[in-house]
């Protein structure tokens, strides 16, 4: 495995995974932070934990877009040199240059490097209003409200980015 | 639409006014937003999309990100130093937050975008 096909795998699997798998449990944590399902005791000790698990949510995406954008992106979209034929070494070329696979990059590729970033500010945004107000998120609805559909935006964001991302590597493997 | 800033005096003085969280809500929506529009406008523009080239090897991605963090950040500093200490109606914030939220999703979904194609 090369290089940068050992930071692709980190990037997907390790920092975008975090977030991904991690969102199901802060999710259902936040949900049922709620004065009626809680003791008071347990309500302490949920607000306790909850600002960690988020932030530590938020930065593992934060890692995931900057090592893929900074890290992966680059060799992805390397253009070929002049009159090079075997174009599997750039997979941006090798996509465009067969109709049948131009898809995965203006399709895929663009979608993906794109709605990956939103992520980063949804997850943040939910991780700050979660630590700020934790003493207070099983009482106050609409703003437990919002930092939940917040993170569930941030889910979307990062679920379409890591679906698109694996089955452009599936495509045209980063070399 | 406008954002109705309502003064309520919490009936629990422990609880935080909720203006720093309208802030940071209404901040994220807005840098979705400016991420969809700058995307547009790239797409719209190659003048545009070469100007936002600050790194070479990643390309127009590179001024794209950095303008929507800009205008992410920003506006979560200036929305928190007019409504952070402040009772909101949280319900408008968060309804126009989830609208733009949705609008950045949208311009940044490719056959949305291309349509703007230079």
């Amino acid at each position: 495995m090369s290089e940068v096909g050992f930071l692709t795998v980190v990037h997907g699997m390790v920092f975008g995974s975090v977030f991904l798998l991690g969102f199901s449990a802060g999710l259902v944590a936040l949900y049922s932070l709620r004065t009626a399902w809680t003791t008071p005791e347990g309500r302490l000790v949920r607000a306790r934990r909850l600002p960690t698990y988020t932030w530590i949510m938020a930065a593992s995406l934060w890692f995931t877009v900057l090592s893929g954008t900074f890290m992966v992106y680059p060799t992805y979209r390397a253009p070929a040199p002049g009159g090079t034929t075997e174009l599997e070494d750039y997979p941006r070329e090798y996509l465009l240059a067969d109709s049948d696979r131009a898809f995965w990059h203006t399709f895929g590729m663009e979608w993906k490097e794109h709605v990956a970033w939103l992520a980063p500010i949804l997850a943040t945004a939910a991780a700050f209003v979660i630590a700020l107000y934790r003493d207070q998120l099983a009482d106050d609805i609409p703003v437990r409200r919002m930092a939940t559909l917040l993170l569930c935006f941030a889910f979307v964001a990062a679920g379409t980015a890591g679906l698109l991302g694996a089955l452009v590597n599936k495509a045209a493997p980063i070399p | 639409m406008t954002v109705e800033l309502v003064e309520v005096t919490p009936t629990d003085s422990n609880h935080l006014p909720n203006g720093a969280a309208a802030a940071a809500i209404l901040a994220s929506g807005i840098g979705c937003t400016a991420f969809g529009v700058i995307v547009v406008l790239t797409e719209a523009s190659s003048d545009i999309a070469g100007t936002l080239t600050l790194f070479q090897q990643v390309g127009p991605l590179s001024g794209k990100v950095a303008i929507a963090l800009f205008v992410w950040l920003s506006a979560w500093a200036v929305l928190h130093k007019i409504i952070g200490p402040r009772q909101v109606n949280l319900r408008t914030t968060n309804v126009v937050a989830s609208i733009l939220i949705v609008i950045g999703f949208l311009l940044t979904f490719p056959p949305m975008f291309t349509l703007f194609g230079d």
